[in-house]
């Protein structure tokens, strides 16, 4: 595993393709969560919401994609973490997680972030601020 | 209510950062690492013990605001950001409080959007700031008239 720090300004981080979204992914977000807003785990409750189905929680997608940066522990932490949720995942969606390097400062390393559905559209976005340890 | 709800905050809750809960969590995002799971992993890191995901702060109670009734449902999470002085560690007490920030209503397709943006924070027991997350939720229209509010 390459370094962060190893890493060059435009270079991404291997990208992480999910299994499909299921049902049980987002139960056990659900329980694990404390989130139990019914929109996320029972049809019925997302139709009467307007929606076409169940939809993930915001922050089940926005956990999943800080694992890009979890092999790392040792070089560093996650300093701050900003997302916006553009867009609706749905079961069945196959979410890619990516991660590219956009600057290096002497003790930072910033990245642009997004999860991107199987349409290439992005889901959630945002950027990364990773403090290097001495 | 929701700009009469601006600088209030809730009390501060005591919450540990349990080695069960960071497990079911770690599951559930499909981030079964050794740092958050393994104790000897832990032990062996630069943190002397496991540490929690970064987004693991969902799972807090951040205690409650009075007057401020949220609905249950019809709420939608616009942003979300955290900022951390340093990972959260397995078994370490975290004092967590939440503040109502801001409170602003747009013109939007579907009629006037609320944006309630709630800063969430986390200190030790001696009071230092472990970390900081701030949430954007939209709540809409009919969602408001829902609470009459």
């Amino acid at each position: 595993m390459k370094k962060l720090a190893e890493m060059q300004v435009g270079e991404s981080i291997k990208e992480v393709q999910l299994e499909p979204v299921s049902r049980l992914d987002l139960i056990k977000y659900a329980g694990a969560s404390g989130d139990y807003n019914p929109i996320h785990t029972i049809d019925d409750e997302a139709k009467k919401a307007g929606l076409p189905g169940i939809i993930a929680h915001g922050m089940w997608t926005m956990g999943n994609l800080a694992k890009l940066f979890t092999p790392h522990f040792e070089e560093g932490f996650i300093q701050d973490y900003s997302i916006r949720f553009k867009g609706m995942v749905f079961l069945n969606d196959v979410i890619t997680l990516r991660a590219s390097l956009t600057e290096k400062t002497e003790h930072q390393l910033n990245f642009d972030v997004a999860a991107v559905n199987q349409a290439g559209n992005e889901v959630i976005k945002g950027k990364v601020v990773y403090h290097q340890y001495q | 209510m929701f700009t009469e709800a601006i600088g209030k905050k809730s009390n501060k809750v005591k919450n540990i950062v349990e080695r069960g809960a960071v497990r079911k969590f770690a599951e559930s995002i499909g981030d079964m690492h050794p740092i958050y799971l393994d104790e000897e992993t832990g032990e062996k890191s630069r943190y002397k013990r496991n540490i929690a995901p970064p987004t693991f702060p969902r799972v807090f109670d951040y205690g409650v605001i009075e007057d401020l009734k949220l609905p249950n449902k019809g709420l939608i999470h616009g942003e979300q950001n955290y900022h951390y002085e340093r990972p959260l560690l397995v078994g370490e007490e975290i004092y967590c409080y939440t503040v109502v920030k801001d409170y602003y209503e747009k013109q939007g397709k579907n009629g006037s959007m609320g944006f309630l943006v709630l800063e969430n924070g986390g200190e030790d027991l001696a009071g230092n700031i472990i970390f900081t997350s701030s949430s954007a939720v939209i709540i809409t229209e009919a969602v408001r008239k829902g609470l009459k509010v």
